[in-house]
């Protein structure tokens, strides 16, 4: 192609995008001198060329929207109409100039449509007569002080005082005015039209005044701005972008041969080739990270043709909506720019559509009539975040659960146990639309799940968080580059591969012996890490690497991780979910350049691609994603939701239940979250003290004790034994095995006669005991708890009431046994999470308090529940170890109906029915 | 490469330099124990097949990837593809260097034997009670003298998909 055209299609194409957006923003501000003059500018300078490069398509076209800007720029009125025809004028020259490119020559075709429809304007301007009536006209308070100077009648709308056109041309920018303020003026339109005429004779009289001056201005403010340009022209120069590719292809090999040579050198003890490798392994780092630099683009090119989408979208809804961007200046890779700008511009108008409600209906709800869509983009660890926001009414749940059963996408059955969080994923579904109608904009069900795809291609991820009647958040995470990546190189089944850095978040080194062992429960391996059970993978089974294991020269067969007894557990995390991927060895971190795999591999998605490494040999890249997926379904389903707060929704609660047998007889259960560890002692170490069994654990002596007395421990081998502990006490219970962990609800048919048994409940269809641990606990110290005895009060009512303290052990030890006596329970970790569960519209009966709480206190977080009419007559006891007389003096003031110490377990079902009673809330 | 292969390029580049309208060059392969040609426009290079990684859990006729010059390639085994038992590990495979879709594949072979200039017109369709497999990567069989000579299709060759439904 000829260069003059190249460089004439470049240039064009930019300015015609600048044009755009700043007409848009012009519309908004009509005042403003220079917006006003830089569009003028650039469509002049349009038709300039294109009448030199003989192409008179285009410059009839380019002169039709010139005079009419002309106008504007002369002092008549702006209409949105005249802003929305040269809108589409624009666009036309934008085709013309598409087609341009591709054949290299002006397309022949009949633009005599919109350019009489620029000439009606322009003559129409110059009459003073808006052909439409509606305006978006300048502030409302145009009606300001009337000047010195003569003037017979009330300014009028898209008129100003001379007074506040010097002004305007004194600053270098107009004043931004309120969307909002505009449409107030559309209700004077009507009546304006016809004065205008009557007025026309003396208006152009006071026009030709301050047009004198604009055109000064104007002149001036056009010799500024060249020259302004020109410095800002000379830091930057313009690079075609095939030649950054290739340096970037280029400076990747040169990373990698640097990596082999370094790989080379390391051997050698000691070689003349160390310190100049050195120096060059350092200036190939230095030019590694500049030519990254040169591929970074600020997000704000891609939210470019934003504000003139939202325009439009808004005038074809008929919605009032308001654009916010923050943080265009955030860099990102060229390549991933390019790959978001249509997924971004998908939701946007998504957010638009569907999300914000006519400005009726937001006046309605409360709200202000004019929505908004915010987009935010910002650094975040090695990533770029960007989320969409809008003001709307959120996503509708029911609409979400009726369209997905009646597309096929999943039965009712299995919605039924999604959570509102999970349901809203669905629409990442393929072949999914909650649209009614199929509108132009959006709608026909091709739309997120493309969106989703599209980001997890190049390693994103994509999530959101919506809220009925507020509005929904799309929160965008992606890799900041795809390039060259830190990785962990690591070895399992005798194969090696790398894992992202950015996806590690721990190394643990797993030893049969060690405090880290990887532990079973009913063969699904976990491993304790601080206070969580976490799932683990090995990844030698994933891969199937086992199948084919070679004996090796003495005849050996290979041990598989399993097998082994050292192994290393990579912890990763995706989503909120954390899971252990175990392999045999972990080398070390090297830089990686990622190459993508071939195609016939893509689709194997525990891999995101290959690499070379230092020594030539390729190995691939595991994808956590890949991995997270096919872990067990419960990690599944976590990945699924978003952050998730420590409480149990009402009702719906399933606790995790720990199955074992003791003593024969039905299966035994425990909540899981209550055992601190699963061990299982030798016969030789059991001691006697004082008639009772007992083990060294940890350096002090723990007690063992049978769950009943028909038990007979083992006489040789290995006893296992549930351990509980809590403030620096453990106990040891006997068992004779543990069956499983299952998620079940814990609904509990009241008491057995046996002490140590809280109840029966039904798990798996079989009657299961569930245990009282304080029972046990009791035996083992006896100053654990105050006795139990006497019986549990039988409520006979389903109250519910809420459990708030910050001891997990003491929540878990309290619910079944308040669920026991008739109650239904929620609990929540600390204040912050019980004031959650109040403004998302829970109600209780009763509330039951610890005092002694990091951050809120009890006795705090009794006053703010008094105080505020969502639970300000809920009756709240406080529970706790403190129980001075100032104490419960204070907890009376604050609002606490009765306090009971936290070891009397007894006195409190007694206090809770009591207060229930007395409060005359029996349901 | 052995004296073989360089033979065979060197051949290739003479070749090359006379070709006839009427004739096209074919790179002949050994699997199993049929012939094969590969027209010699397809072919990159004849390389042995070195450090390979296997790929867990991709489809069995591709046998992994290796690294030729600074260039994934993914290595795709012609016996498998065509249904017959895979040889033995340690024998040493050479592999025909060709490009599609802008990724670089090695088709792994039994062998590697000369290069033969044939007549277009000589070309016969291949017989119709040819195992599918076979029938799907076959442009076509060449009558020598002493033998048949199958012109295989390298693109057919790639395409995985219609290789598990044939099967």
């Amino acid at each position: 192609m000829d260069d003059l055209l190249r460089e004439f299609l470049t240039e064009t194409f930019e300015s015609l995008d600048v044009v755009d957006v700043e007409l848009v923003k012009f519309e908004q501000d009509p005042n403003n001198e220079a917006i006003l003059s830089n569009i003028f500018r650039l469509v002049h300078t349009i038709k300039g060329t294109c009448g030199f490069l003989g192409l008179p398509r285009l410059e009839a076209l380019a002169h039709a929207a010139e005079t009419l800007m002309g106008k504007y720029r002369d002092g008549a009125e702006v209409t949105g109409d005249g802003v929305t025809i040269i809108l589409h004028t624009l666009d036309r020259i934008k085709e013309i100039l598409g087609e341009l490119e591709a054949t290299e020559a002006e397309p022949s075709g009949d633009d005599s449509d919109l350019i009489e429809q620029l000439e009606a304007f322009s003559i129409a301007a110059e009459g003073g007569d808006a052909p439409a009536a509606e305006t978006a006209a300048a502030p409302a308070e145009a009606d300001a002080p009337i000047e010195v100077a003569p003037l017979e009648r009330e300014l009028k709308p898209g008129e100003v005082s001379l007074d506040d056109l010097e002004r305007a041309f004194q600053e270098a920018a107009g004043p931004e005015d309120e969307a909002a303020g505009d449409h107030a003026a559309d209700a004077v339109a009507e009546e304006a039209t016809p004065q205008e005429a009557a007025a026309a004779e003396p208006a152009p009289k006071k026009e030709a005044k301050p047009k004198a001056k604009p055109a000064a201005k104007a002149v001036a403010k056009n010799e500024d701005a060249p020259a302004r340009e020109s410095s800002v022209a000379n830091q930057s120069i313009r690079v075609n972008v095939d030649t950054l590719e290739n340096l970037m292809t280029m400076v990747s090999e040169l990373v990698l041969s640097r990596n082999q040579l370094l790989e080379m050198v390391r051997r050698l003890d000691d070689s003349e080739f160390k310190v100049p490798l050195q120096r060059l392994s350092n200036v190939t780092a230095e030019l590694q990270e500049a030519v990254m630099k040169t591929r970074m683009q600020p997000i704000g090119n891609a939210w470019q043709k934003l504000p003139r989408i939202i325009r439009d979208l808004s005038n074809e809804l008929g919605k009032k909506i308001d654009l916010n961007m923050e943080g265009a200046e955030t860099e990102l890779d060229r390549q991933v720019l390019d790959l978001i700008k249509d997924p971004l511009t998908h939701m946007v108008r998504n957010s638009a559509d569907h999300g914000l409600e006519m400005p009726d209906a937001r006046l309605a709800a409360g709200k202000s009539e004019t929505g908004s869509v915010t987009l935010r983009a910002f650094h975040e660890g090695g990533h770029i975040i960007i989320q969409i926001e809008d003001d709307g009414h959120g996503l509708n749940t029911d609409r979400i659960r009726e369209k997905v059963i009646e597309n096929g996408i999943a039965t009712a059955a299995e919605l039924e146990e999604k959570t509102e969080a999970q349901i809203h994923k669905y629409i990442f579904a393929a072949g999914f639309s909650t649209a009614a109608a199929v509108t132009n904009v959006s709608g026909r069900g091709v739309g997120m799940d493309v969106v989703r795809t599209n980001i997890e291609l190049i390693g994103g991820h994509v999530d959101l968080v919506s809220v009925a009647g507020k509005g929904t958040t799309f929160t965008i995470k992606i890799p900041l580059t795809l390039a060259i990546v830190s990785s962990l190189i690591v070895e399992s089944g005798a194969q090696r591969f790398a894992i992202p850095q950015l996806a590690v978040v721990e190394l643990v080194r797993a030893k049969a012996d060690s405090e880290a062992r990887i532990e079973k429960i009913n063969d699904t391996p976990v491993l304790r890490l601080r206070s969580k059970l976490l799932p683990l993978v090995y990844l030698d089974e994933l891969l199937l690497l086992n199948k084919n294991r070679k004996p090796d020269e003495d005849g050996n067969v290979p041990l598989s991780t399993q097998e082994r007894s050292e192994s290393f557990v990579i912890v990763s995390q995706v989503g909120s979910a954390q899971f252990g991927i175990v392999v045999d060895t972990v080398f070390d971190t090297e830089e990686i350049v990622v190459k993508p795999s071939a195609s016939m591999l893509r689709d194997i998605n525990l891999f995101s691609g290959n690499t070379i490494l230092g020594d030539g040999s390729v190995i691939m890249i595991i994808d956590p994603n890949g991995i997270a997926q096919c872990v067990s379904r419960e990690v599944a389903a976590q990945l699924e939701d978003g952050p998730e707060l420590d409480t149990h929704l009402m009702g719906d609660e399933k606790t995790s239940l720990l199955i074992f047998r003791a003593g024969g007889g039905e299966p035994k259960a425990v909540p899981l979250s209550l055992v601190t560890r699963l061990e299982e002692v030798a016969i030789d170490e059991i001691e006697m003290s004082d008639h009772k069994p007992v083990v060294q654990y940890r350096g002090k002596l723990m007690p063992l004790q049978k769950v009943s007395p028909e038990q007979e421990m083992v006489t040789e081998g290995r006893q296992p034994i549930l351990v509980f502990t809590d403030d620096g006490r453990s106990m040891g219970l006997v068992v004779d095995e543990i069956v499983d962990v299952i998620e079940a609800q814990l609904d509990m048919d009241i008491t057995s006669e046996s002490p140590g048994m809280l109840g029966s409940a039904i798990v798996r269809e079989k009657a299961t005991e569930i245990i009282d641990v304080g029972h046990f606990l009791t035996l083992a110290f006896e100053d654990w708890f105050a006795r139990a005895d006497g019986d549990r009060a039988d409520v006979p009512t389903s109250n519910r009431l809420l459990l708030v303290d910050d001891s997990p052990f003491f929540r878990n030890m309290l619910a079944p046994l308040l669920n026991a006596a008739g109650y239904r329970v929620t609990t929540a970790a600390d204040p912050h999470d019980a004031f959650q569960l109040r403004d998302a519209g829970a109600k209780f009966d009763i509330i039951v308090s610890d005092i002694e709480m990091p951050g809120m206190d009890g006795f705090d977080f009794a006053e703010a529940v008094k105080s505020d009419s969502a639970w300000g007559s809920t009756p709240i006891v406080a529970m706790s170890s403190r129980t001075s007389r100032e104490d419960i003096e204070r907890g009376h003031q604050v609002g606490f109906s009765d306090y009971v110490a936290k070891t009397d377990r007894d006195g409190l079902i007694d206090v809770l029915r009591d207060t229930l009673q007395s409060e005359g809330t029996a349901a | 490469m052995n004296s073989n292969e360089n033979q065979v390029l060197t051949e290739l580049q003479h070749d090359m330099v006379h070709l006839d309208g009427n004739l096209i060059e074919y790179i002949t392969v050994y699997v199993g124990d049929q012939l094969f040609g590969i027209p010699v426009t397809v072919v990159q290079d004849v390389f042995e097949v070195q450090s390979l990684t296997t790929v867990p859990m991709s489809a069995p006729e591709v046998r992994g990837v290796l690294n030729l010059r600074g260039r994934i390639v993914t290595a795709i085994d012609m016996r498998i593809r065509l249904g017959l038992p895979t040889m033995e590990e340690d024998a040493s495979r050479m592999a025909v260097g060709i490009e599609e879709g802008g990724e670089a594949f090695g088709l792994m072979v039994d062998s590697v034997g000369e290069v033969l200039s044939l007549s277009a017109q000589d070309v016969e369709r291949s017989p119709a009670n040819l195992d599918p497999r076979w029938q799907q990567v076959s442009s076509g069989v060449h009558r020598l003298e002493n033998d048949l000579m199958v012109v295989l299709d390298v693109s057919k060759s790639l395409d995985m998909q219609n290789a598990s439904a044939a099967a």
